[in-house]
């Protein structure tokens, strides 16, 4: 496990908005890495910092403080004009909403283009046609609608050319944040089948911005519980629904309704309070509990974890 | 709950509805043909994709169609009244609210941002209720916002819906519907613009104000997760149509049209990971033209020949369970069931 290449690494970072007395600390100290061709989800509530983290490694927002290094290159504060276009090109997003994260006047030929257009990586015009064309196949739509307008597709289609617009710069990492929450249930399936099958044609690794613990299972391979701009766990997604330790990963995994009447008779939902830790006495650290699986304790916290993986193992 | 029904009167009861939209000179038919039956008490889900027609069904029961729009056929039946022949809005003001009443999925936009919360949930029992003075009705303001878990209404009755969160904001949407004690509530997603832990938390309001006010509670939501928890009865609609009804234990572990066996065999919560998820494909059908045979047939991969011709039956399965499809003819051939719905039938479904 531990050859497998880091493409990102996020070393606490902060994001801080405003200053002196009105600055609000959205993100504090995370650190994270997402390694080459993996999924790595970002879980937290509105207001928790996920998509300010997503909007800092795309260079949306300033880092406050920390780094952000991309293929062993530092990508965050001042960079040079040639690292900016590699940023540009090599990190993509993907948005929440469809409906309002397409230019509703432009021809669906220049929204997937305009990437294009901008670093002017094509010959003629005769090759970027063909690059949006094939760009449009790939997510499952038709050439011929390049010439249509935005409000002439279905929420689904709207998200696949969000994502054929991301797919002609031939990013490496693909920013989703909440790509499939403004969509149908009946699409949702959809869009995850595309983005799992672009992750294994094209090699691209995620990082899967959600509010939603059930779809992250699915489709994650690591991930990351942020509350309040911190980051208070971390593991191997099967591990962290297994093995969830933090009380703020139980609280939220037990507010998921499942669609399964009988569990959902039995499920309790656990309410987290904030100040059940004792952080006053002894501050928090980020630490490696067990092999892959981290967690925000301190010393007291690190103990009672400890026991209860064991117990946990012992259940087993 | 469901055994109860069956001797039950329903309180509320549509027959054969078909609602029609006038639209650029075209005419849509949003509700083609729809019945359906709400018991005193019960909890019933009205799941179904967007445009499926579910949000027009209920806005029908509180005569709040569109302009545009018109029922064309059909009765809807409360308390022995046919409300589908009423004309006048004073009709209506007899029903809304103080019968039925109504949470909007989002409260940032169904509260008034330049009217203070108290006088907003005051206006409304000052409409419906006849107070003596001013004092009562802020007492009983007071009482009202302290039943929906809002602390301190003495010193949140002065302030604005932006100084509220969201989850507060639905808090006092739900008491303003709740405030003349209608008979039915009727929650159009009143969970999906929430984060999950307020959404736990605004379900569990929603159940207890149930409990307490014995109110009947109709869901409109396309989360199939939060019909699972709160549903007793379910309806899943499409295209205009009901196309089965059952209890929540016969949908989810028993489904037998098509269309619910595709939406529950598409969720990713019931996905198994790495493996490609079975999803709908294709749209649903345009509404604007008379559809022939199943609405569903076109997106149904094991469609059978006369899906496409003639529009099939609705067949009653069981006492509360009944689907609107071919497949339940004794001519019908056996279709394969999706793995999900049998990995949730067979680990779930015999826990009884």
């Amino acid at each position: 496990m531990s050859e497998r290449k880091k493409l990102l690494e996020v070393k606490n970072i902060s994001v801080v908005f405003g200053s002196r007395k009105k600055a609000f600390t959205a993100v504090d100290d995370v650190s994270f890495d997402i390694y080459e061709g993996e999924t790595f989800g970002l879980v937290g509530e509105s207001g928790s910092g996920k998509t300010t983290i997503g909007r800092a490694i795309i260079r949306i927002n300033a880092i406050t403080s920390g780094e952000i290094i991309f293929e062993d290159e530092r990508i965050s504060g001042k960079i040079d004009k040639k690292k900016d276009k590699k940023v540009v090109q090599d990190i993509q997003m993907i948005f929440q909403d469809p409906m309002s994260s397409l230019n509703e006047r432009a021809k669906v030929d220049y929204i997937v283009s305009e990437g294009l257009y901008n670093l002017k990586n094509y010959a003629n015009d005769a090759e970027r046609k063909k690059i949006v064309d094939e760009a449009l196949l790939e997510v499952g739509l038709l050439p011929e609608f390049s010439s249509r307008f935005p409000h002439e597709f279905s929420g689904g289609q709207r998200q696949r050319i969000g994502i054929a617009r991301s797919l002609v710069m031939q990013p490496k990492f693909i920013i989703a944040d909440e790509p499939i929450s403004a969509l149908d249930v009946s699409i949702r399936a959809q869009v995850l089948n595309l983005m799992n099958r672009l992750k294994k044609d094209l090699g691209l690794t995620y990082l899967f911005i959600a509010h939603d613990l059930s779809i992250v299972r699915f489709i994650t391979d690591r991930v990351g519980v942020i509350h309040k701009g911190r980051l208070v766990e971390l593991a191997e997604t099967e591990e962290l629904y297994n093995n969830p330790l933090h009380p703020y990963t139980r609280s939220l995994l037990s507010a998921i309704p499942m669609p399964n009447p009988n569990y959902e008779k039995s499920r309790k939902v656990i309410f987290y309070d904030p100040d059940q830790h004792h952080y006053d006495i002894e501050a928090p650290k980020w630490v490696e509990i067990k092999k892959g699986h981290f967690i925000l304790a301190n010393q007291p916290e690190i103990d009672t974890y400890k026991t209860m993986l064991e117990s946990n193992i012992k259940g087993e | 709950m469901t055994s109860i029904n069956r001797t039950r009167e329903p309180i509320l009861k549509l027959k054969d509805l078909v609602i029609k939209f006038n639209l650029r000179g075209k005419t849509l038919t949003a509700i083609r043909s729809a019945s359906l039956e709400l018991y005193k008490g019960e909890s019933l889900a009205i799941v179904g994709e967007s445009g499926s027609g579910k949000s027009v069904l209920t806005k029908s029961c509180m005569g709040l169609l569109d302009a545009n729009g018109w029922i064309d056929s059909g009765e809807i039946i409360y308390k022995g009244y046919d409300m589908s022949t009423y004309k006048v809005e004073k009709d209506w003001l007899k029903i809304r609210g103080k019968e039925i009443a109504m949470v909007f999925q989002d409260p940032m936009t169904s509260l008034n941002p330049l009217k203070t919360i108290g006088k907003q949930v005051q206006e409304t029992l000052e409409l419906h209720q006849k107070y003596l003075n001013k004092g009562d009705a802020k007492t009983a303001t007071y009482d009202l916002l302290t039943s929906v878990g809002i602390d301190n209404p003495e010193k949140r009755y002065k302030q604005y819906p932006h100084e509220f969160s969201g989850g507060m904001r639905q808090r006092i949407v739900i008491a303003i519907a709740v405030a003349c004690r209608p008979e039915i509530l009727i929650c159009d997603e009143p969970t999906t613009a929430l984060d999950v832990t307020i959404q736990a938390q605004i379900i569990e309001l929603l159940e207890s104000l149930q409990r307490v006010y014995d109110l009947t509670i109709i869901y409109i939501t396309h989360d199939l997760g939060v019909v699972a928890h709160v549903a007793d009865r379910v309806a899943v609609m499409y295209a205009g149509e009901i196309v089965e009804v059952g209890t929540a234990d016969e949908i989810f572990y028993e489904p037998i049209h098509p269309y619910t066996n595709a939406l529950l065999s598409s969720l990713p919560q019931l996905g198994v990971k790495g493996e490609v998820l079975s999803a709908i494909k294709g749209t649903p059908p345009n509404l604007f033209k008379t559809i022939k045979g199943d609405a569903f047939a076109p997106r149904n991969p094991n469609a059978l020949k006369v899906d496409f011709l003639h529009e099939p039956p609705m067949v009653q399965v069981s006492p509360t369970h009944k689907a609107k499809t071919w497949l339940l003819d004794p001519r019908a051939p056996k279709v394969p069931i999706s793995e999900n719905v049998i990995r949730l039938k067979n680990e779930w479904g015999s826990s009884e």
